[in-house]
């Protein structure tokens, strides 16, 4: 894994008092946090609660009414989703988000885009600088495709591989981006067991070349598993942060998951 | 671009200059003069509308832009022709670029409505600029096109020049979609919140993509321009826009050789309908009705799939990479 240039101890992204306003909803009320490098850390919460509405503020999708979201100490908040994806942001989505008229592998490519150059002249003359870093493309796709258990489907079209693929080529591709930050969305909503059981161990394996994973899931049993860092939210507040152990006896947890 | 692409452009490149040594007659030849000048329009406006997700509709401006300001720099003011070409090329690139920006930041289809209001409005300029552009009766005696002093004075002469300027425009096109670039601009025009979050820049990819395209136009208008040596505003009527829409959609959005297919369809089919003078408009409408409804995809993809048995491939008619198995 090469250098991530960042130390320890020292906050990879950090929201402070970030609102989010549909109408009269407010679907990210005030919400700060702060996230270590090189964790698991999961967001958790009722339907309804923010966290897709919070990585799609953290991805530039939206941009928040008020607060301030630092990556790396710089404030990202108002810039374009490609700008942030180029400062080491990268996600999944809830529902897969893939350019189904492509191959596998031409998926994962598109994921290299914001570390290639080549322009539109490269392009239209395939300059031998072209060429070079073309085949260099290809190349880094194919390895990563190789450690996502997807080379042998390399060249099927996307649309064409099971859901289960299809989350992991979504993974895969935005990996291909080189983040410092990954933001998984319900990475494994519609799976079966054993597949989920494959997801988690990619998640862990992904961890230990010193990911640093943003985790939005439902599934309790795979953020208690994997996660080193809890965040819950509800009704698009933080009621509650801390180790899955601490927060499973939580009591403002209990009460807005069981509603008791 | 793959080996294959390759082979076919070669094949095709052979073909295309084989053709006056033996089609004798001058008339055909202007046809598909004027084909290998629509294959360079269509080109361009299927980067755009395969590839940005994007339709225009003032297509026909944009090559009466390149063709008008080609005629008035060389014929009124004396300017050297192929700079002039150049020069007619970059203005309307500029226009475009004017048009792109405020329009193509909007989400949704702005630029149809922008495209087809401009086009409305070069037409109107045509014609009531008549100190300039000699009003509705066209303005007449532009330079012919010429190298080194070899001057191109017939059908037969400048059909090599012409369907070398074609085949070039296919083949750069053919490597832009073969490319990063070119798969950043699939990747928008299918699903453009993921090909943001992938971190392409779609806003300022859509801009270029037009600007390309409004370029390509220009040029295939300066070169009619120079080839008839005479330009009148009803060549550059919203007409004319319409007709290279169809072209793109006939041959297939998003694959380049359908648009070559599509251009030379198009162009040839009005003149064979001539022989059935009073029904031609009828028979031509029900070709077109009966190919987009039984074949959307426009008819590239399925004469692919004659000769290539994978379905995958003549569907999304792109050929980004060889594909192997399933």
């Amino acid at each position: 894994m090469p250098e991530k240039g960042f130390q320890q101890n020292q906050t990879i992204l950090e929201t402070r008092e970030i609102t989010m306003r549909f109408g009269g909803l407010e679907a990210l009320n005030a919400l700060s946090f702060c996230i270590a490098p090189h964790q698991i850390v999961s967001v958790i919460g009722p339907n309804g609660a923010g966290k897709t509405t919070l990585l799609n503020a953290i991805t530039g999708v939206y941009s928040p009414n008020s607060g301030e979201i630092l990556f790396r100490g710089m404030p990202i908040s108002g810039l374009k989703p490609f700008q942030i994806t180029a400062r080491g942001i990268n996600r999944t989505f809830q529902q897969v988000q893939l350019f189904s008229n492509m191959t596998v592998l031409e998926n994962v490519m598109v994921g290299m885009h914001p570390r290639t150059k080549s322009g539109f002249w490269d392009g239209l003359f395939h300059f031998a600088s072209e060429r070079r870093e073309e085949k260099k493309i290809r190349e880094k796709a194919e390895t990563l495709l190789d450690s996502f258990g997807l080379l042998p489907k390399a060249y099927w079209m996307s649309a064409h591989v099971s859901i289960a693929d299809q989350k992991r080529l979504e993974i895969a591709r935005a990996m291909a981006g080189e983040p410092e930050l990954l933001l998984l969305d319900e990475p494994v909503a519609g799976l079966n067991i054993r597949e989920t059981e494959a997801m988690g161990d990619l998640i862990i394996k992904l961890k230990q070349t010193g990911q640093t994973i943003i985790l939005v899931e439902h599934n309790m049993h795979l953020v208690m598993g994997i996660s080193d860092w809890v965040i819950v939210l509800h009704h698009g507040a933080k009621i509650g942060e801390g180790r899955p152990e601490e927060m499973q006896k939580d009591s403002r947890v209990m009460e807005a998951y069981l509603g008791t | 671009m793959g080996k294959k692409n390759k082979i076919y452009l070669l094949a095709y490149a052979l073909i295309i200059f084989l053709v006056p040594a033996i089609w004798k007659n001058n008339y055909h030849l202007m046809v598909l003069n004027i084909a290998a000048l629509n294959i360079v329009v269509v080109i361009g406006l299927n980067l755009l509308m395969g590839f940005a997700g994007q339709i225009s509709l003032g297509h026909a401006a944009f090559f009466g832009l390149g063709a008008y300001l080609s005629a008035i720099f060389t014929a009124t003011f004396g300017f050297p022709l192929w700079p002039t070409i150049i020069l007619a090329m970059v203005i309307t690139g500029m226009v475009a670029y004017a048009i792109g920006i405020p329009t193509l930041k909007l989400e949704g289809h702005y630029l149809v409505m922008a495209t087809l209001g401009f086009n409305v409005i070069i037409y109107i300029l045509m014609i009531q600029l008549d100190g300039v552009t000699g009003g509705p009766s066209g303005f007449p005696g532009i330079p012919r096109l010429q190298v080194g002093g070899f001057v191109f004075d017939s059908d037969r002469k400048i059909y090599y020049l012409l369907w070398t300027i074609s085949v070039g425009t296919l083949l750069l096109s053919l490597n832009l979609i073969h490319s990063r670039v070119g798969r950043a601009m699939a990747a928008l025009s299918h699903n453009e919140i993921a090909a943001r979050c992938a971190g392409i820049d779609t806003e300022s990819y859509k801009v270029k993509v037009f600007v390309i395209s409004a370029v390509l136009a220009s040029l295939a208008g300066s070169c009619y321009a120079h080839y008839i040596t005479f330009v009148s505003p009803g060549t550059f009527s919203f007409f004319y826009s319409i007709q290279v829409v169809t072209m793109v959609l006939i041959g297939g959005i998003g694959s380049l050789w359908g648009s070559v297919l599509g251009a030379i369809l198009l162009t040839i089919l009005p003149e064979i309908l001539h022989a059935v003078k009073e029904y031609n408009v009828l028979i031509y409408g029900i070709i077109l009705m009966v190919v987009l409804i039984f074949f959307p995809q426009g008819l590239f993809p399925v004469v692919a799939g004659i000769f290539r048995k994978r379905k995958e491939e003549a569907r999304s008619g792109m050929e980004l990479v060889p594909r192997k198995g399933p």
